[in-house]
């Protein structure tokens, strides 16, 4: 019994000190953003990293998810006689919450993976200290380009994601379940309000800050070996996902 | 080289006096959970001369370096460099002082996302206002000298291990530090690499009056190479002097390490059961 607690307290502890060290260094990373601005070149290669690189897998992931939200809610919504309100209702839903939290999964995935172990590689072979070692602040130069091409990435992969989400929904509700196309578009453009869409583009910030944050955080701080970096890399998926999920909770209640 | 080494030698003889003492450790102990790396470790290294540190491996011998550079924090004792502790410095202090390091990792650290030449260039891009022609010839001096001029569009991953660690010898020189700090730069040279390297060391820092400092296991390198040396042997000083001294020291551990023995105090194997009684099962 004793065990357990003492168990409990470790794992306690252990949590704190990894919370206040994640607060410290991404305060350390917001302060040095502003150099990093200066000198936009290291940011855009990693927007195209972190965007560019993973737009395939958001757009194939948003037609289907956009068509099987086509099919259910074709289903659901024939049964009320008001199909014509597909094109609303998978908008509605692809803008406000399905486009951000998807397209932050699938990023931590993709783009998150890949900055942690980057990150974790450079440092088990020495180029972070090597950095250091010329007195180049490898948060300046290593992190915080990369922090910030996810934060820009995000809400446009986001974006994308909804958009491709609802030519799918449309593609099987006009084409294929013979909603009226006419009526499809002309619900959705009266139900979608401008405040769907900044809720989206709200959440899809705040998930872009935790994902990236998480992804360089855990490279950074990594054991320096193969095992520490595999490690790192698994944290940052499930770190990542349990984050956005909980901040969509948050954000989701705070703006009903 | 002897002459160099004469003259380094009398040089060192009348450089003990605290303002040539350009590196100082004292009293310095630094361990990793409850493991204990380095014990009260006290040595100085004075201007212009070039200093060894051997021992046998994982006697903290990087650790030391991470320490003097501070890439690390000792747990009590001071580390003074060119005047300043570096335990009091702030982030910005330290890379100032940085600015006049250079320091070859053991096993290169190249940045692998740029070219050789960007590699050698990236300290002068990051720290000074240099026109292209400039840089140019400044990164090509310097490939040059290590003989690897002609390599300066491969990526770090076209490189074999001794030609990695010639470019970040390169690039470490390239801002002409005021110490240079080499992690085992002969480990997995050629001989005909490891005499440019031998030389390029001396010539460094006998024309730049460099002071140097050279972590090693290559004791014939060393002998030749050396004004002093330091032999570690478990965190700890085991003994110090000019390689001649050392040579003819009659401490045990020393003996064995400088000739090689497998007998000796310095155990070659780490801590385990009794051989026998492990294969036939009797121990795990
Ligand atoms: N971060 C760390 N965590 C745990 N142990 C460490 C760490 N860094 C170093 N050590 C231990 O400290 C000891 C000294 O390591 P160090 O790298 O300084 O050895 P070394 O003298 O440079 O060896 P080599 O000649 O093989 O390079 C080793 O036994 C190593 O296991
Ligand atoms: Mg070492």
């Amino acid at each position: 019994m004793s065990g357990v607690i003492a168990q409990l307290r470790e794992k306690a502890l252990e949590l704190t000190l990894k919370t206040g060290d994640f607060t410290l260094f991404f305060g350390r990373m917001l302060v040095a953003v502003p150099a990093t601005i200066a000198r936009p070149s290291l940011v855009v290669a990693q927007i195209y990293n972190a965007g560019a690189l993973s737009l395939v897998i958001i757009m194939l992931a948003g037609l289907f998810v956009g068509m099987v939200l086509g099919l259910t809610g074709y289903d659901i919504l024939q049964r009320y006689g008001s199909e014509e309100a597909l094109g609303s209702v998978s908008a509605i839903a692809l803008v406000k919450e399905l486009g951000p939290v998807v397209t932050a999964l699938l990023f931590a995935g993709r783009a998150g993976t890949a900055v942690t172990s980057e990150i974790g590689l450079m440092k088990a072979t020495d180029q972070l200290a090597a950095l250091e070692m010329m007195a180049v602040d490898p948060v300046r130069r290593v992190c915080v380009p990369r922090f910030l091409g996810g934060v820009v990435s995000m809400p446009l992969l986001a974006g994308i994601f909804s958009m491709i989400g609802i030519f799918g929904a449309q593609l099987v509700g006009v084409y294929l379940m013979r909603v009226d196309a006419g009526q499809f578009w002309s619900e959705l453009q009266a139900a979608m309000e401008p405040r769907y869409i900044s809720e989206g583009l709200i959440k899809s910030c705040a998930f872009g800050v935790a994902c990236s944050a998480i992804a360089v955080h855990e490279g950074f701080r990594c054991l320096p070996t193969a095992e520490g970096v595999s490690r790192a890399t698994t944290r940052t998926v499930v770190n990542s996902s349990v984050a956005v999920l909980i901040i969509d909770y948050l954000l989701t209640a705070v703006m009903l | 080289m002897d002459n160099a080494i004469n003259t380094s030698l009398r040089n060192l003889a009348t450089a003990r006096s605290p303002a040539d003492l350009v590196m100082r450790l004292e009293d310095v102990s630094y361990s990793v959970g409850n493991r204990a790396i380095l014990k009260g470790l006290s040595l100085s290294i004075p201007r212009g001369s070039v200093t060894g540190v051997m021992g046998p491996s994982g006697t903290g011998k990087t650790t030391l370096l991470r320490l003097m550079t501070g890439q690390i924090n000792a747990d009590s004792g001071r580390v003074i460099v060119a005047g300043e502790d570096l335990g009091l410095l702030s982030r910005s202090q330290l890379y100032t002082l940085r600015k006049r390091m250079g320091m070859l990792f053991q096993n290169g650290a190249l940045l692998t996302d740029l070219s050789v030449y960007e590699n050698v260039a990236y300290p002068l891009r990051e720290h000074t206002d240099l026109p292209e022609a400039l840089i140019a010839r400044v990164v090509l001096t310097k490939l040059q000298a290590v003989g690897l001029r002609g390599a300066a569009d491969l990526m770090p991953s076209e490189l074999s291990g001794g030609m990695a660690r010639r470019v970040a010898l390169a690039r470490a020189i390239v801002m002409d530090p005021e110490f240079l700090i080499y992690d085992e730069p002969f480990a997995g040279l050629d001989p005909i690499a490891m005499g440019m390297v031998m030389r390029l060391i001396r010539r460094l820092n006998d024309t730049l009056g460099l002071t140097s400092i050279i972590v090693s296991h290559d004791v014939a390198e060393m002998a030749l190479l050396a004004d002093y040396a330091y032999v570690l042997n478990a965190g700890a000083i085991a003994a110090q002097g000019t390689p001649v001294e050392l040579a003819g020291d009659p401490t045990p551990a020393v003996r064995q390490f400088m000739a090689g023995l497998e007998e000796g105090p310095v155990a070659f194997h780490y801590p385990a059961p009794d051989y026998a009684q492990q294969l036939l099962g009797l121990v795990r």
